[in-house]
């Protein structure tokens, strides 16, 4: 009877075994991550250190502890005859085998502890840049040192299409923003995390810089990259329904190069700022919103703008957008609060200048099936922000 | 398990199918249904607390193919980030609340009493509405699924402020825990009271099997941290709907205070889970060593020992919120203590091993891998418990795989050992030992696959809860995937085998287990009858 069952069972367990050798050996043909990411900073290479120190001793004790459990397994078994010694409670090696793993332990914390009192010492940073977590993508203010006064978005830059595999996904895939965040090499850079909604997490593993970002609150970390290059990472504390689709990018570069980016930025901010004043045509607004809609809108509202109800309520025939255009500014300026509690329609108010606002109601009132034919001026939204 | 039903027959069938037992009108005069919704037997209800724990492992595992199915490839392919996770929060709250949790209040249920030489627990009625509070919570959290808007996607943890954004399913989810939680208040009460009041003449403190012991502490452990969660989900309740602020910056309060509270419950819990698990295992190992536990009394002072800093290493699991580094260093210091009693435990084990006589049937087996998986579990443990790495790893796939090799390794490993070592006794028939084999086995491989390559992920940088993932992950997800489904797969088979065995297995010899050596064993006929130690043994 069991036989006959232990060989079905046999071909499906060597089945998927099978099929998990054929994984890793076309697996091997791309790069197998093992081990922590190479260190970009001094702090990083003291984390791998450790863990390393940390790895090597628990390994050599598992070893010890089982080296003993399988000489037994091995050595004293029933089937050989061994005859069980009834032996119990020795208190020195009781004794023994409580004080050595505490000495252990303290040969662990010494080392550690240094690395903790090193890694909260943020005091005196060349440059300090305040992060904001919203859902679902960053905010970068550049507040002390070279750069002061930047300030922009970096949303993930990856495709719909790939995605949802419609098209091949590239070398960066969900590892590339549209504004990347630049810092100079060997500066001391010091982020102040906060959130707008809900708590994220602002992670670079080559800095083993990890700190939460706290609505309401500012909390901080600190690096010093010693390597130029291109960092990725991701978002690590759960925010919601696009939590796995914020990335972190930081490009480290040279200090000329930071201070030439720095320029560059500047002379953008001018040349970008939107003059509150001016008035745009209907079409201009529509195609202007369109960009504003992509970038901030799409993934709760959709590109259909049927939302995904009822967390993320429809746009197309809502009564809102095609209700009187000062509450639609409203609630797109300062987000909607319903029964005393915030939804998921956050304040845009904060992120998005006048004109961008302006747009982008223009856009959802004039697009899909919502044909109201309003054209909404940047000054009107300036004159609702201020009440 | 439920071979009571066999054995014992229903009252009203009695007559008519011809078995006759000597007890059976002890059933309350109740048969079919209605004797399980009214049992006050201390083994019936350890029965029903066994099937519903084995259901819920179903359910919360189906959840986890679910998530490894999206996860095998790069990409969204099956499910929308939304109900991903909503899927991994479900997963976990009905696999730690509604399997694990259970399935060692249903071996309390069926060996404290015999254990201790008692007829029954201590309140009896209680006992059947403890039991009974179940179905109704995990019901509320399945229901939550099909609610506008659905179940919470905000991981088991259910962190504030993201709880405020969710619909009524989160409002189920809060009321699903504080049934739980009363659950297992009154569970605990019980099992304090039977233990404490209704020892046999003789059966001191000190001589009680150690799993009464574990299970002693457990409920201590119980009693204190779940009014603390029901606290947190209640707060996170009036913040949602009554206007408070107790998580919400704007109005004066902290979202990290939720944590704070969360975890005071949430790490006593880890232990509430692995005690039980301690206890099962120190049962098993001694009898298939054929040789007495190495040292009684010191895995009786470990134990409390856990259990006592349990309740004040919480912060480890927040190093990354923001905390001045007087606390980090305390919490971490506090923290990596524990890894002395459990060495301890440890060793205790591995030297009744040694010069034992052993032989490896399957509950054998499952308390070996349980040794070897949790140990491997612990040392991860401690490697967490050290800020900087934890800073490093913290909510990636490396804390993942180390509450799996705790929980399941841990909990599951011990809850299948005590399976195959107490069913003939409560059955009287034994299970098929080459089948058992092959579920230790393919468990043991499967369970590898999953978990141990997610240390590499998460060393690597994959975050957790996250639906889709960066393409140099690949390879090891589509490994864990595999090894997901095989795992998943493995278990019909154990329902296979408990089925087969209750339903045909051959006839439990009167001691199947030389080396076993608690009052069950040496006091009681196999199967135990309905009602047993109805005068207590005079053990002095």
């Amino acid at each position: 009877m069991a036989k006959k069952y232990s060989r079905s069972i046999a071909t499906l367990a060597l089945a998927l075994t099978a099929a998990a050798a054929a994984v890793l050996t076309s697996g091997a043909a791309m790069a197998i991550e093992w081990n922590l990411q190479p260190a970009g900073s001094k702090l990083a290479e003291d984390i791998h250190g450790l863990h390393e120190y940390v790895m090597i001793l628990c390994t050599a004790i598992f070893v010890g502890v089982f080296g003993f459990m399988f000489y037994s397994v091995y050595a004293h078994r029933k089937s050989k005859g061994h005859k069980a010694a009834q032996f119990h409670e020795n208190t020195t090696i009781e004794i023994l085998w409580t004080v050595i793993p505490a000495v252990i332990l303290v040969v662990i914390a010494w080392p550690t502890t240094k690395t903790v009192i090193a890694q909260k010492d943020t005091s005196n940073p060349d440059l300090t840049i305040k992060v904001t977590g919203y859902q679902w993508k960053w905010g970068y203010d550049y507040v002390k040192g070279e750069g002061e006064g930047i300030s922009f978005i970096s949303t993930m830059s990856t495709p719909r299409e790939q995605i949802e595999g419609k098209a091949p996904k590239g070398e960066h895939y969900l590892l590339e923003v549209d504004n990347e965040l630049v810092v100079p090499i060997g500066k001391k850079v010091r982020i102040l995390t906060t959130a707008a909604d809900v708590i994220h997490s602002w992670w670079v593993p080559a800095f083993g810089a990890k700190q939460d970002a706290v609505p309401g609150f500012i909390r901080d970390l600190w690096f010093k990259a010693e390597k130029t290059g291109t960092f990725r990472s991701q978002c690590v504390e759960l925010c919601g329904k696009e939590h796995g689709f914020m990335p972190i990018v930081v490009k480290v570069v040279p200090q000329e190069e930071y201070t030439k980016w720095v320029g560059e930025r500047m002379k953008l901010i001018a040349a970008a700022a939107d003059d509150p004043t001016k008035q745009y045509t209907l079409d201009e607004l529509k195609k202007r919103g369109e960009q504003v809609y992509a970038k901030n809108c799409v993934v709760c509202h959709q590109a259909t703008g049927k939302g995904t109800p009822p967390v993320f309520p429809p746009l197309d025939g809502s009564k809102v957008v095609l209700g009187p255009k000062e509450a639609q500014i409203a609630s797109v300026l300062n987000g909607v609060v319903k029964d005393g509690k915030p939804t998921a329609m956050v304040a845009f108010g904060p992120q998005l200048n006048d004109t961008e606002l302006a747009a982008v109601v223009t856009f959802t009132r004039n697009n899909w099936g919502n044909k109201t034919g309003d054209a909404i001026q940047p000054a009107e939204v300036k004159a609702l922000r201020k009440k | 398990m439920s071979a009571v039903v066999d054995n014992h027959g229903h009252a009203g069938e009695r007559g008519k199918d011809g078995h006759a037992h000597g007890h059976g009108d002890h059933h309350g005069g109740y048969g079919g249904v209605m004797r399980w919704i009214t049992t006050t037997n201390h083994k019936d209800i350890g029965t029903l607390y066994l099937w519903f724990s084995f259901i819920n492992f179903m359910v919360g595992g189906v959840m986890a193919m679910a998530i490894r199915l999206e996860l095998f490839s790069p990409g969204i392919q099956f499910f929308n980030p939304d109900l991903f996770n909503q899927f991994t929060t479900m997963h976990g709250l009905i696999m730690v609340f509604g399997a694990i949790m259970p399935a060692f209040v249903g071996f309390a249920n069926w060996q404290i009493p015999m254990m201790i030489g008692a007829p029954d627990m201590a309140f009896a009625r209680l006992n059947n509405w403890s039991f009974w509070i179940l179905p109704f919570a995990a019901s509320l959290l399945v229901i939550s699924f099909f609610t506008p808007g659905g179940a919470p996607g905000v991981g088991w943890t259910l962190y504030a402020p993201l709880t405020v954004q969710m619909g009524v399913g989160m409002d189920l989810t809060i009321f699903a825990v504080h049934l739980l939680g009363m659950s297992s208040i009154l569970g605990s009460i019980n099992i304090i009271t039977t233990i404490l009041n209704m020892r046999a003449p003789g059966m001191t403190l000190m001589r009680m099997p150690l799993f009464v012991w574990t299970w002693l502490i457990t409920a201590y452990l119980l009693v204190a941290a779940m009014p603390v969660l029901a606290g947190a989900v209640t707060m996170s309740l009036t913040d949602r709907h009554f206007g408070t602020s107790f998580f919400n910056a704007a109005g004066g309060g902290d979202p990290v205070l939720y944590q704070h509270i969360f975890w005071f419950f949430g790490h006593p819990e880890v232990y509430i889970i692995a005690l039980p698990a301690f206890g099962v295992v120190s049962q098993v190992i001694p009898a298939f060593s054929r040789k007495p536990l190495f040292g009684y009394a010191s895995m009786v002072y470990a134990t409390s020992a856990i259990a006592i800093l349990s309740f004040i290493v919480w912060a480890h699991h927040m190093y990354t919120v923001g905390m001045p580094v007087t606390g980090q260093l305390f919490f971490m210091y506090a923290t990596t203590l524990i890894a002395v009693p459990t060495g301890v435990k440890v060793f205790n084990w591995v030297a009744t091993m040694w010069k034992g006589s052993l032989s490896f049937e399957t509950p054998m087996l499952f308390a070996i891998g349980f040794l070897f998986l949790f140990t491997l579990g612990g040392f991860t443990g401690l490697v967490l418990s050290l800020v900087p790495i934890d800073i490093q790893l913290h909510d990636t796939y490396y804390v993942v795989a180390h509450f799996h090799y705790v929980m399941v390794a841990g909990a599951l490993f011990s809850a299948f050992a005590g399976v195959y070592f107490w069913l003939p006794k409560w059955t009287g028939r034994m299970y098929d030992e080459t089948l058992g084999k092959w579920h230790f086995w393919l468990t043991m491989i499967f369970f590898n696959m999953i978990f141990f390559v997610q240390h590499f992920l998460g060393l690597a940088g994959m975050p957790r809860r996250i639906p889709d993932y960066p393409l140099m992950f690949e390879t090891w997800n589509k490994i864990s995937s595999i090894g997901a489904f095989g795992f998943g797969l493995t278990q019909l088979l154990f329902l296979y085998i408990i089925l087969k065995a209750i339903k045909s297995g051959e006839k439990a010899p009167e001691k199947p287990w030389e080396g076993a050596d608690s009052l069950e064993w040496t006091h009681l006929p196999t199967p135990v009858p309905y009602h047993s130690f109805e005068t207590p043994p005079n053990l002095k």
